[in-house]
């Protein structure tokens, strides 16, 4: 049985290493300094890893302080029945497949411009595309944050209430001090698992081979350069897609092994 | 950093509390209900986008075999539902035998100083985006499945219907295994919490009555965490069936509803990531809208149920003010 | 309680993460700020979707108009299928479209007011990956339709042994590549199979269709990408994608009766066959150049058209006088030479004839903006 179970864990980590693999030595072929100045148009992946920088940033930008101030409500204040409610529909909005946020992103920017509010070209724009990812990402951060500040024990929110500050000084100056490294390892997940995201920004942002052009203009994302040089029948951009691929894996491990770290830290230091 | 500061008014009552509690809990209520409102818009977006084709089709829509947006239009999910289904059975019938043994592994035998790396390293599988693996599964998986594995599974098993036609790689099987590949971390990592949350006096009382050590993890363990498992199973089913990237690149995407796992097929993620911006006629946008709120009920159904089983063993956490 | 704030875990934890913060701030703003590629000039951005079948040549054209205008316009025209791009030109989301299928009646009426403007002829091959055949395969339209049917199952069938006497075909099985997407291609290519089979149904022809067997990839590189990807494969994919991918296409047998290879100059004496064309704003309808005369015509040629609104000002308010201009000036560049076509042959698309050129000059000429027209 021991043998078993450990066959197991082998079995999961063959198509691991063979992903780590092919996607190093295939996708080394790639790297040069040419791959990161040229546009997709040239061959390169410039405006991909620009147009991820951006789209992460601003998601990050919205999504972080509202998910996390979700996170502080149902933490503190939601332990009634109208907290639970929340809680539940908030989990109902991380089960939201990727794509339908996608497809509501779309609808809705559709919408606006039959309306009139905004111009129907914004529907492929990078603005879309945050729209989309911070749907995904706001719900996700929220829970981590919720489930990071119930981990702070009882007492030292009682300790803090009990020298006389006022409750909202002790949860932002004691109770999430105390949840850091959970609350940001929550948000850096948050961040690896919206910057892979492919399938909402298809009908969001679209593509495009140029240099970032502005919020109301479409944008360029690495997970859509992989799969749209994956498909195609030129094989050096087949083999673009594994440098790309490798880019993209090694900013995914490195959000990871970063949480890890900031656990350690705050752990080391305890 | 003195909590009190010297302040004035307003400043004053904020700093004491008086209107800072208030103002701040009644600020994060707001933003928390404003997450909510947002769903509320998706749903009231989603469902009045599909209403065009809900009020065309009814019911058919989720019986309807076939997918015509030429007039006469008729649209309906079965080949579609029946694909996701059948990648997602795939998945859990390889992953999930794999992701327990790997719970097992990391909670009850393996030596401490292999368990950390090791968790860490099967949490990488889940840190790989999708679109990365439906790479890998064009470029290595399926050419080995063309050449070695399809091909030996039709040798042993080319009796059953499931396994006859021209393995080429590209299909369900293959977009099967990789969702089971995508699942397993999702699956592991809650059966292993579900495996730790067992009292450790169900193992002490197994082993002082005998059994050995596969006994007792098979009679106490495993069968204390069954419910827990069960809901890792149900949550990774619900991965599972909203995948849509790594799918869409290896399974086809053919309309039609076979039996061999040897040929192509679609889910619902992988048609409308295909064919949303394709749709021409209103009423196929609309459909496909609706085809999304089916699959958002299905994986909505599916991680209630998740979470039902999962209930007591999640639930933890000591601090609640 | 000082002690809860003065330790070192939280402020180096604070430290670690105000560190990240600023990072990722300040990449963003020297992402938006443009500081990757310092540019002074006002860009003009146009934004068109559609066919992938001329995409070569009109991503061709992006870059180079590029160049032309010292930078100052930016065409991104994006290869997702006629079908997405006739969407998205009827709802307004981008300046442009491009479709190998015209508008049929009911696209039409959804979208009153788009002129057809032709700004290529490219043509459908018949490409295949089989290891043991070269390229120059005999099929015709018949065989082809038996084979896309699904009758025919396997490289050494009868029929295909017979068009080609003295090359050992080999016996596996046929995998057929078709379209997944909305795509101008599958309707000039269903159109033809539809010509040259009486028994082909009619529900069978159009940009999207229900294909009895085969696999289905998106856009022309995605079709040509697959069959590469598969041995023994059969697929239908524009002529440009299969000269730079160095594939193997089958010689169409023409209505004369000679097998042609796809090339610059079989297409281009299909071009020149071309029938007389409606005014730009008419029905395009009926527009075909399937099976043209003349003995070396290639048989399965079309024309892809740029769908652009006559009256830019209805197209909504991110549609300026300026952008409106720009996109009436990139148009008249692209039709003529000195402009696109001059790199139409090195793309192994035929350039425009002459009637053509003037028809789109008509049609160009006859964009509004605000009821004045653009370009004299």
């Amino acid at each position: 049985m021991n043998l078993g179970a450990f066959f197991c864990v082998v079995i999961a980590l063959i198509p691991l290493g063979s992903l780590l693999f092919e996607a190093t030595v295939r996708g080394i072929r790639s790297i040069s300094p040419g791959f990161f100045a040229l546009t997709t148009a040239n061959g390169g992946i410039g405006n991909a890893i620009q147009g991820t920088l951006i789209l992460i940033g601003l998601t990050a930008a919205i999504a972080l302080p509202v998910g996390i101030l979700t996170g502080i409500y149902l933490a503190e204040y939601g332990k009634n029945r109208v907290g639970a409610a929340i809680r539940f529909f908030v989990d109902v909005m991380t089960q939201i497949p990727s794509i339908v946020v996608g497809i509501f992103a779309f609808s809705l920017l559709l919408e606006l411009g039959a309306i009139g509010i905004v111009s129907s070209r914004l529907v492929f724009s990078t603005t879309t595309g945050v729209i989309a990812l911070s749907t995904i990402m706001i719900p996700f951060v929220a829970r981590t944050s919720e489930e990071a500040l119930r981990l702070v024990p009882i007492s030292t929110r009682e300790s803090a209430l009990a020298l006389g500050i006022p409750r909202y000084r002790a949860i932002l100056r004691v109770v999430l001090p105390s949840a850091s490294s959970a609350v940001i390892t929550g948000a850096l997940l948050g961040i690896a698992r919206v910057g892979g995201e492919t399938a909402p920004l298809l009908m969001t942002c679209l593509g495009s081979g140029y240099w970032f052009e502005g919020l109301d203009q479409p944008c360029e994302s690495l997970p859509h350069t992989i799969y749209v040089f994956a498909l195609g029948p030129d094989s050096a951009l087949n083999q673009a897609a594994w440098g790309a691929s490798l880019i993209l894996v090694l900013m995914m491990l490195g959000i990871a092994i970063a949480s890890r770290v900031v656990i350690r830290l705050r752990a080391g230091t305890r | 950093m003195l909590p009190f500061r010297k302040s004035r008014g307003v400043g004053r009552l904020i700093t004491a509390g008086a209107l800072g509690d208030p103002l701040f809990q009644w600020f994060s209520t707001v933003v928390a209900f404003g997450v909510i409102g947002l769903l509320v818009v998706i749903t009231v977006i989603l469902s009045l986008a599909a209403s065009e084709s809900i009020r065309a089709f009814g019911l058919g829509f989720l019986t309807g075999a076939v997918w015509n947006p030429v007039p006469p239009l008729v649209f309906g999910s079965l080949p579609f539902v029946y694909g996701t289904l059948v990648t997602s059975a795939l998945a859990l019938l390889f992953g999930v035998p794999i992701s327990i043994g790997i719970a097992i592994f990391l909670s009850e035998l393996s030596p401490p100083w292999l368990r950390i790396p090791l968790t860490y390293v099967v949490e990488l599988l889940a840190a790989v985006p999708s679109v990365v693996y439906g790479l890998w599964g064009i470029f290595v998986l399926g050419p080995v499945m063309r050449a070695s594995v399809e091909p030996v599974v039709q040798g042993i098993f080319g009796f059953l219907p499931i396994f006859q036609g021209n393995p080429i790689g590209t299909d369900k099987f293959t977009a099967g295994v990789i969702l089971a590949i995508m699942i397993i971390p999702t699956i592991s990592a809650v059966s292993r919490e579900a495996l730790l949350a067992v009292p450790e006096n169900q193992r002490e009382a197994a082993l002082s009555l005998g059994a050995t050590r596969w006994e007792t993890t098979r009679l106490a363990v495993l069968r204390y965490a069954r419910a827990g498992i069960f809901g890792a199973v149900i949550l990774g089913l619900g991965r599972a069936v909203g995948e849509t990237m790594a799918v869409t690149m290896t399974i086809g995407n053919r309309n039609a509803i076979s039996v061999s796992l040897f040929d192509q097929g679609q889910t619902i993620a992988s048609w409308i990531a295909n064919n949303f911006l394709n749709a021409t006629d209103p009423l196929e946008l609309s459909a496909l809208i609706e085809l999304g709120l089916v699959l958002m009920l299905m994986s909505l159904v599916i991680n209630i149920f998740a979470r039902l089983m999962l209930g007591r063993v999640l639930r933890r956490g000591e601090g609640s003010a | 309680m000082e002690r809860l704030h003065r330790a070192s875990g939280p402020r180096r934890t604070w430290i670690v993460a105000a560190v990240v913060a600023v990072v990722a701030i300040l990449v963003a703003i020297a992402a938006l700020a443009g500081l990757f590629n310092p540019s002074p000039v006002q860009k003009t951005s146009l934004l068109g979707s559609g066919a992938t079948f001329p995409y070569p040549l009109i991503t061709k054209w992006s870059s180079a108009y590029f160049n032309e205008t010292g930078g100052r316009v930016q065409v991104n025209y994006q290869g997702i299928g006629s079908g997405a791009g006739i969407q998205a030109i009827t709802a307004k989301t981008v300046d442009f479209a491009g479709s190998d299928a015209p508008l049929n009646p009911s696209e039409r009426a959804a979208a009153p007011g788009l002129l057809h403007i032709p700004e290529t002829i490219g043509a459908v091959t018949a490409a295949y990956n089989v290891a043991s055949l070269s390229s120059g395969l005999n099929l015709t339209g018949h065989v082809l339709g038996e084979i896309f049917l699904g009758k025919i199952t396997t490289w050494n069938h009868a029929n295909i042994s017979a068009l080609n006497p003295g090359v050992s075909l080999p016996s596996s099985t046929i995998t057929v590549v078709h379209r997944s997407d909305s795509s101008g291609t599958t309707f000039v290519w269903t159109s033809y199979l539809r010509l040259e089979n009486p028994g082909w149904d009619p529900r069978l022809v159009g940009k999207s269709i229900n294909w009895p067997v085969g696999i289905g990839a998106s856009a022309n590189a995605g079709v040509a990408g697959k069959i590469l990807t598969t041995p023994d494969s059969i697929g239908y994919v524009e002529l440009a994608y299969t000269v730079q991918n160095s594939m193997k296409v089958a010689d169409v047998r023409n209505p004369v009766g000679n097998f042609i290879s796809p090339t610059l100059a079989s297409v281009a004496a299909a071009a020149a066959s071309a029938p007389a064309l409606p005014s730009p704003d008419g029905d395009w309808n009926n527009v075909t150049i399937l099976n043209a005369a003349g003995a070396t015509s290639y048989p399965i040629a079309s024309f892809t058209y740029l769908l652009v609104y006559k009256q830019l000002n209805t197209v909504g308010t991110s549609m300026t006088q300026a952008k409106a201009q720009a996109l009436v000036d990139f148009l008249w560049w692209g039709v003529h030479d000195p402009g696109g076509q001059q790199y139409s042959a090195g793309l192994v698309y035929p350039p425009l004839p002459a009637t053509v050129v003037t028809l789109d000059e008509q049609a160009i000429r006859s964009i509004t903006f605000n009821g004045q027209t653009l370009h004299s």
